[in-house]
């Protein structure tokens, strides 16, 4: 089994799965395989390979952010009320919601690093709060009427290729680099591997996380952004859910829930084959929100297969 | 001011039970109560009090299954999930016209089974509760919209209404919250079982080595969670004459809300159902008082987000007050 006994065994497996998920696609139908089809699909899912790059650094610290969907929903909401109801210029508003993002990122981060509240349960009720702030920031009203040039984020195209998916595009080499090429990357790799020992080795354990933690609000809000402009709306339920796409992405992609390994490439390609189940089955005629079938299945297999490659390799 | 530190000194149960979260539970109420009863007094009238404990007696039965799966110190998010495709089940045997008990009671069956796949999930394949009970969110949701494509459930039969019937005056569901939670608090106190979810949940290779079969009592605890899921989505499906095949938004916030608000200890270990029960009546006078008192109902989830962080926030702090006494 030469397969599961040299490197980056995981993403090997997966650019396989990925390889069979689209020759089988392309069989089932022609709709698939069109240059058309595949460029929007990108348009469609980039939000959730943004907020998946920084729960992989989340989730191999061992931490995970179940709010990141909730971020997504309040900074949308920040963003359309910093526009219509305080009457800021667009350009500020957008990085008013941003930066919103960032803060709720760190308010995570710092709940569990100061208040060393698990960050399951920190997450979860922030969950809850944010989406709850949201809500009550808009009453249910939805803002919309935004001018022309916001929707190139969202709509646009640059030679052909969405804004967002080149943006996706140039946000993953950042965090490649970030989580392989740096002492920061190596900081997060010790502290999944074993918190206390990377304490006592100097690695300033607290602000790197709250680092990550506010990377990932950071990342949700721009998300935010581009979701708010793909749409031309601004609503509080958005992103509901997205967390499930999000740690199904990551977590296929090879990161290890308990933390100390996964790779930027993993999650990339653990994204791709989610975009893919999605659109696939949307195509042989599933209706959309019941894709999350497949998405959850996914999910509990592939902690199952490396649970199980985990046990034959320890023999 | 009298001087209660002086009164509570000596006297460590008197303490125990003034400080205990059900104490703080009930006195929350009872403040809530009073102080938006003087603004509005119709948020008083007996009518109202009953329609909050009968809004959230299906949320504090679920919520006794829940306390127990924290305590052992596991979660389980897909019971919101589970509560709508059960309610669904439930309405499709009613209609395919099985007798009306088979209706009720398949459905509960059919929780356990789920609840203790989930479970063995957990114990024996080692997944994390907050990851396979995500996955099991999904599926479970997912395949509520494959089957039933969203339609809501009409021509339900007569006396399909569980929910709606009354005994001695009082509606069934409250009648089910207050026998479950009574039953559900005197097993886990002197039940082998109930201490072992306690064990469990305060130090799982402590309770194995002391003899507590721990991945067993795990399939068994989410097994327990799928009963209560069960009744709990009965009394949801029978309280309107149709039923939404729509899992109900953040429903299972709402339940571990009520279980951690009701002092379950996020950490595991610590709890009981009675303070679960107390607060997902507090959660839904909450709910209400919003509204007496003229605050829009769409800052209800904050309320709870909030109150959720700060019980948990007090319960640690507890902890390491404790941890640094002892």
């Amino acid at each position: 089994m030469k397969l599961i006994s040299g490197s980056h065994v995981h993403e090997k497996i997966l650019a396989l799965m990925l390889i069979i998920a689209l020759t089988v696609l392309s069989m089932l139908t022609d709709k698939f395989m069109t240059v058309a089809n595949i460029l929007n699909q990108g348009r469609l899912i980039a939000e959730i390979g943004l907020v998946a790059l920084p729960m992989t650094l989340i989730i191999v610290t061992g931490g995970i952010d179940l709010a990141v969907g909730s971020v997504l929903g309040l900074c949308a909401i920040v963003l359309g009320l910093a526009w219509k109801s305080l009457g800021l210029p667009l350009g500020a508003a957008m990085a008013v919601a941003v930066a919103v993002g960032a803060l709720a990122g760190c308010f995570n981060g710092l709940l569990i690093t100061r208040m060393r509240v698990p960050p399951l349960i920190t997450t979860l009720a922030t969950l809850a709060l944010f989406r709850g702030v949201a809500e009550g920031l808009s009453q249910a009203r939805s803002v919309r009427g935004y001018p022309e040039w916001f929707f190139f984020l969202g709509q646009g195209e640059i030679a052909g290729i969405p804004v967002q998916v080149i943006i996706l595009v140039a946000m993953t080499v950042l965090f490649w680099f970030l989580l392989a090429k740096t002492t920061l990357g190596r900081s997060l790799y010790a502290i999944g591997s074993n918190e206390v020992a990377a304490r006592y080795s100097g690695i300033a354990v607290d602000r790197v996380k709250v680092l990550a933690y506010g990377l990932s609000g950071l990342m949700a809000g721009l998300a935010a952004v581009i979701f708010v402009s793909r749409v031309s709306t601004t609503r509080s339920d958005m992103g509901t859910g997205l967390e499930l796409d999000v740690i199904a992405a990551v977590v296929l992609g090879g990161t290890s829930i308990f933390g100390g390994r996964g790779t930027i490439v993993g999650t990339i390609l653990g994204f791709l084959l989610i975009g893919l189940l999605k659109n696939g089955l949307a195509l042989t005629g599933v209706k959309g929100d019941a894709t999350i079938v497949v998405i959850g299945l996914v999910l509990i297999l592939a902690i199952l297969a490396s649970n199980l490659v985990e046990r034959l390799r320890d023999g | 001011m009298p001087d209660f530190g002086a009164l509570l000194r000596g006297r460590p149960r008197l303490r125990a039970a003034v400080l205990s979260q059900e104490a703080v539970l009930l006195l929350a109420l009872l403040a809530l109560l009073l102080v938006v009863g003087l603004i509005n007094e119709r948020y008083v009238a007996e009518r109202n009090l009953m329609s909050i404990a009968l809004a959230h007696a299906y949320i504090a039965v679920a919520a006794i299954g829940m306390s127990m799966v924290i305590i052992t110190g596991n979660i389980d998010i897909s019971v919101g999930s589970l509560i709508g495709v059960l309610a669904a089940v439930c309405g499709t045997l009613a209609n395919m016209g099985l007798p009306i008990g088979l209706a009720w009671l398949l459905p509960i069956l059919l929780a356990i089974v789920i609840s203790g796949s989930l479970g063995v999930l957990v114990a024996y394949c080692r997944i994390p509760s907050i990851v396979a009970s995500l996955g099991y969110l999904s599926i479970l949701k997912g395949g509520l919209i494959i089957w039933t494509g969203g339609a809501w459930i009409t021509d339900l039969p007569e006396n399909f209404g569980l929910a709606l019937q009354r005994w001695g005056g009082v509606p069934a569901p409250i009648w089910a919250m207050l026998i479950l939670t009574a039953l559900a608090a005197y097993w886990m106190r002197n039940s082998r079982t109930g201490r072992a979810f306690y064990a469990i949940g305060g130090n799982a290779e402590a309770a194995r080595l002391a003899g507590i079969p721990t991945q067993r009592m795990v399939v068994l605890v989410f097994m327990l969670n799928g009963l209560f899921a069960g009744i709990a989505g009965i009394l949801f499906a029978t309280q309107l004459k149709v039923i939404q095949t729509t899992v109900p938004p953040y429903l299972e916030l709402t339940i571990i809300t009520a279980a951690v608000v009701g002092g379950v200890s996020i950490l595991g270990g610590t709890g009981t159902v009675i303070g679960s029960t107390l607060a997902a009546v507090l959660l839904a006078a909450i709910g209400s008082a919003l509204i007496f008192i003229d605050v829009s109902p769409f800052w209800l989830r904050a309320t709870y987000g909030t109150l959720i962080l700060v019980t948990v926030l007090f319960d640690l702090h507890r902890r390491r007050l404790q941890q640094r006494a002892s």
